[in-house]
């Protein structure tokens, strides 16, 4: 009695699970799809900020750029994508100083892991969102990301800003249990270390070459 | 009652004018050569029309657009396909069984085709009318899994063999059950001659008719339909996952073609013969007594109706496809074995009982329902 009781209740259960099944598909036949048609949407695209495309060097309208030819991008590159070729000129003062010649950056070979954009010290290189890349030839994909004729922005000097750090009071007594928030306007001697550091740890956020560097982080 | 874009009186004219000015041999060879010709055209455009179809919802319910660049909305995707499969080349196989090889995709071809000619279009468009209709067209669709045994066991190949043996399995299995559910529909009706089980179905469908009985019998016999035809969960004997193809792996080009078209004319094929048999046909829905909407109903044509009840036949067997995973063998010998054998049976003795003690619609309220 009760296996043929399990007959049909197993039976009446598979029938209802596969009811269930079929609404789910016929809600899914009536939701408005997704899919971009890619080459007639061209007009009303939107590629998010942070989508890596195409390794550029913002030149400014006086065709002057920010890299220094330190090379750090070419230490970084996991796979030997950037190639800095750099050259030592006489400034006015007699000193020797290293200026970049041709800064060559391969679109074939890059993995777009973002390093070099990262540990640039000067943000001298950036991803834009040109996505549209393809090409014909394969040289053609070997790229000479200076302008011709193009040199270094001198760096002015600033003024030096009020140092105050704030650090909240209670943060010294209490465990850190709540993520503390410091609003720094840091001395010009803690530039250098500090933007490293805190763009590693910052995801979303990229900081654009401006003078002063007020920044509220969340750690 | 009028009925303007019927075919019956183009063909009447035409066979007229044919017994009028020839003699009977030639008007006989004129009108079956017209017919094998139209038959065929229809089964390609039919095939042409399935796949598209079948693609574009496929790809709604997959969260997805069709094909929608070759023409407009990618209606001209599956000549692109026909073009494409015709033109390729047909790989010529060193070890296998060369005559039982080359003569395995005609065997399903065939037997497709036989039955497609059985199968009501319209009101003057039914090829093939026996007095045996039902038993024909169950026998006749038989002969396809002759053709997928030989594919499988002339292709040389394990993947085929075991494919093979699970379809012919599988067929042979649902065949009965198949068989059954149409039997349930002969007993209700009386008849196996497809044109009068439609003709008696003028004011009231076979599903409504035998209620729960029919509704049942309509249930099983989709269900034993597509595990026949390789088709929704039973397509394990062509899982590309699992078989790589199963029994047409070693084919290619047209000859690969010609399995395809048979699956989904195939298809057609079971739901054309569910809407015969259970929900009336060509004939459009008429209540007795509402002169007025019979007249309405009246003008769509015979074939609308058809190919509107077969559509959402082929529409509920695509929304299965799509909505279950695959059975596994045993799983489908067990379905059929052991729940749809014995519903079967039952259900047969219960429509038997109906039938007897006239607790069918048609008898119940005959003047709503019956035929006059």
């Amino acid at each position: 009695m009760k296996s043929i009781l399990k007959y049909f209740s197993g039976l009446f259960r598979g029938i209802k699970s596969l009811l269930i099944g079929m609404s789910v598909t016929w809600k899914e036949l009536w939701t408005k799809k997704v899919t971009q048609q890619y080459p007639e949407n061209r007009a009303t695209l939107v590629i998010s900020d942070r989508f890596r495309c195409e390794l550029t060097m913002p030149h400014d309208d006086n065709n002057e750029h920010a890299c220094t030819a330190c090379g750090i991008c070419e230490m970084n590159c996991p796979n030997g994508t950037i190639q800095v070729i750099s050259e030592m000129i006489e400034t006015e003062d007699g000193k020797k100083k290293k200026i970049l010649g041709k800064y060559v950056w391969d679109l074939g070979m890059c993995t777009f892991c973002n390093l070099c954009v990262i540990t640039c010290p000067s943000d001298a290189i950036k991803f834009n969102n040109q996505f549209e890349n393809a090409v014909f030839t394969r040289s053609k994909l070997v790229q000479q990301l200076n302008h011709e004729g193009s040199k270094l922005r001198d760096k002015k000097k600033e003024p030096k800003p009020e140092a105050v750090i704030e650090v909240k009071e209670s943060s010294s007594v209490e465990p850190k249990t709540e993520p503390v928030i410091e609003v720094k306007v840091s001395k010009p001697a803690e530039i250098e270390i500090e933007p490293i550091i805190e763009v590693k740890t910052s995801t979303s956020v990229k900081e654009t070459t401006t003078d002063t560097k007020a920044k509220t982080t969340e750690k | 009652m009028l009925q303007p874009l019927e075919f019956t009186n183009l063909l009447g004219w035409l066979d007229t004018t044919l017994r009028d000015n020839m003699p009977i041999f030639w008007v006989l060879l004129i009108e079956f050569v017209l017919v094998a010709v139209a038959l065929l055209a229809a089964y390609a455009f039919l095939a042409i029309i399935l796949i598209y179809v079948e693609r574009k919802i496929t790809a709604f319910f997959q969260a997805r657009f069709g094909p929608n660049r070759v023409g407009k909305y990618g209606i001209l995707q599956s000549f692109a396909d026909v073009i494409k499969i015709l033109l390729k080349e047909i790989i010529r196989i060193n070890n296998v069984d060369k005559f039982l090889f080359f003569a395995a995709p005609f065997f399903m071809i065939v037997a497709s085709m036989l039955t497609f000619g059985a199968i009501p279009f319209g009101k003057a468009l039914h090829a093939v009318d026996f007095n045996i209709g039902v038993l024909y067209v169950t026998a006749v669709s038989s002969l396809g899994i002759i053709g997928v045994l030989l594919a499988g066991w002339s292709s040389n190949n394990k993947y085929s063999m075991i494919g093979a043996m699970r379809s012919g399995a599988q067929f042979v299995s649902y065949e009965l059950s198949a068989g059954f559910a149409l039997m349930t529909i002969v007993v209700l009706s009386g008849t196996m001659q497809f044109s009068e089980i439609i003709a008696k179905q003028e004011f009231c469908w076979n599903i409504f008719n035998g209620h729960i009985s029919s509704l049942i019998a309509f249930f099983i016999y989709l269900i034993s339909g597509h595990a026949e035809t390789n088709r929704g969960p039973f397509d394990l004997p062509e899982a590309e996952s699992e078989l790589t193809a199963g029994y047409h792996t070693e084919y290619s080009g047209l000859q690969f073609g010609f399995f395809y078209l048979a699956e989904y004319l195939n298809m057609f094929i079971i739901a054309a013969i569910a809407t015969t048999v259970f929900l009336g046909g060509w004939m459009p829905i008429q209540i007795h007594g509402l002169d007025g909407f019979n007249q309405i109903m009246y003008y769509i044509p015979s074939y609308v109706w058809f190919f509107g009840k077969t559509g959402v036949l082929i529409f509920l067997s695509l929304w299965v496809r799509w909505s279950f995973p695959r059975l596994r063998i045993d799983q489908l010998l067990n379905l059929e074995w052991k729940y749809l054998l014995p519903i079967n049976l039952v259900n047969i003795v219960v429509m038997v009982i109906l039938v007897l003690t006239g607790l069918t619609l048609t008898d119940m309220f005959p003047f709503f329902f019956g035929v006059k």
